[in-house]
């Protein structure tokens, strides 16, 4: 079996925004899918600090202090880009308004439990961000991640251990092994990898996996 | 004639006083007062509660007040960064009290205080540790958590243009929180790169009207590393 690079895995979310989204991309991991969306639609980038229509990082020497992304990066404005206020911002956010967020995460639930802010380490300083209104706001909410931690143990799981970000919040994760629905049926693999069975995602993964009806050859 | 506009960082801080809650804009860098947080470090308050984003970063601007240890207790979203080192070392010495809110709250909070709402329902948080306590409801079938109003005594703010009446215009991304902190603190306090002169603003597209602000200071066009 051949895992997916980390691009290959942002190529693979890409692939499946539509022309006209509104798409908040998270920090982290998720921004690497801005580098794959097609250039022949027209998709609005929403970041949580105040814009719509996020272009991509100015050439060096342009950056402006004051045009930033919510990594607190430097980005630039697409023409028709427009700035407005935090509780504008999250308005968007939280009321639904956003067709796309995509998300890394520590674990997902077969429920679609998201953790993915806080380790609850003792030694941990918590900080959550837009991690909760994303989670609970958008129409379609991805998880982006690597299929299992470092030490091979499923980041998908029965039940989230590390602190909550939302419940029953998330609708399709991307792995470099797989993307799986969650369904009110449970978990649905829609794709495998080259070479990966589906009872060897199975064996890997620990949780239950069906298949999704129009996705994987029987 | 109304104008108020100060002529100094100095006047503009005059009676900020201990134990004060004062609301500073930015996310991170940008929107940052930075020329109203030194002044407030050299005014010399002290035990306040600060609300922002995040909670410093580097050693200049919100992180110097913090460093000053003037800062009893700060309402936040993000507080662990790359370089909130200061912040960090007063969390883990027991020496600064943090109030964790999903981003999206804070801000609600913050503009439900200048709108005069009591509270509200939102479904952020719900189920999470962050809303460990609160009351609950069950609305259309859907989960929500009680968020109450954040008050603030002064709101220090960044914006781009003012006149004498307070009305702003902002600068791109360095907006964020500026507009609701200026409407829910009594005593707004803005910085300004220009004052101009009434009516020079384009009353379509002022951003924060002049009844959300009582005290704009400027400080010129060196502050903006690059320009427009």
């Amino acid at each position: 079996m051949k895992r997916l690079t980390r691009d290959q895995i942002a190529a693979r979310v890409a692939r499946d925004i539509q022309e006209g989204a509104y798409v908040n991309l998270g920090i982290g991991l998720p921004t690497l899918v801005a580098n794959h969306l097609p250039k022949d639609r027209e998709i609005f980038l929403h970041s949580e600090n105040g814009l719509l229509g996020m272009g991509p990082a100015p050439a060096a020497g342009q950056e402006d202090p004051d045009l930033i992304n919510a990594g607190k990066q430097p980005v630039t404005l697409l023409t028709g880009g427009c700035f407005f206020h935090h509780a504008d911002s999250f308005a968007m956010m939280r009321g639904g308004h956003l067709d796309v967020c995509v998300l890394g995460a520590f674990q997902v639930s077969v429920t679609g439990d998201l953790a993915n802010w806080h380790t609850g380490g003792p030694d941990a300083i918590p900080a959550v961000g837009g991690a909760m209104d994303l989670a609970i706001g958008a129409k379609q909410v991805y998880v982006m991640m690597e299929h299992q931690t470092k030490s091979g143990e499923s980041k998908i799981v029965e039940r989230c251990t590390y602190p909550l970000t939302g419940i029953g919040c998330v609708n399709r994760i991307y792995t470099d092994l797989a993307v799986i629905d969650v369904t009110p049926q449970g978990l649905k693999v829609v794709e495998c990898v080259d070479d990966l069975s589906f009872e060897e995602l199975q064996r890997l993964t620990g949780v239950p996996l069906g298949r999704a009806a129009e996705a994987l050859p029987a | 004639m109304i104008d108020k506009t100060v002529p100094s960082l100095e006047a503009a801080v005059a009676g900020v006083f201990d134990g004060a809650t004062v609301m500073i804009g930015g996310f991170g860098a940008a929107g940052q007062p930075t020329e109203l947080i030194d002044a407030l470090i050299d005014q010399g308050a002290k035990d306040l509660t600060i609300v922002n984003n995040n909670a410093g970063n580097g050693e200049t601007g919100l992180a110097a007040l913090l460093k000053a240890r003037r800062v009893r207790r700060i309402i936040c979203s993000f507080p662990r960064q790359v370089d909130s080192q200061v912040f960090d070392a007063l969390y883990r010495a027991g020496d600064i009290e943090l109030e964790l809110v999903p981003q999206g709250n804070l801000a609600e909070r913050i503009r439900a205080a200048g709108a005069g709402i009591g509270g509200f329902f939102t479904p952020t948080g719900y189920g999470t540790l962050l809303a460990e306590g609160k009351e609950t409801r069950v609305i259309d079938g859907r989960h929500y958590v009680l968020e109450h109003p954040i008050h603030a005594d002064f709101a220090l703010v960044k914006a781009l243009k003012g006149d004498r009446w307070g009305n702003l215009v902002y600068r791109k991304t360095g907006r964020n929180f500026g507009p609701i902190m200026a409407s829910a603190a009594k005593c707004a306090i803005v910085q300004v790169e220009e004052i101009v002169p009434l009516g020079a603003l384009d009353p379509e597209i002022v951003v924060t009207p002049g009844i959300f602000v009582q005290r704009v200071v400027a400080i010129g066009h060196a502050a903006r590393a690059v320009a427009a």
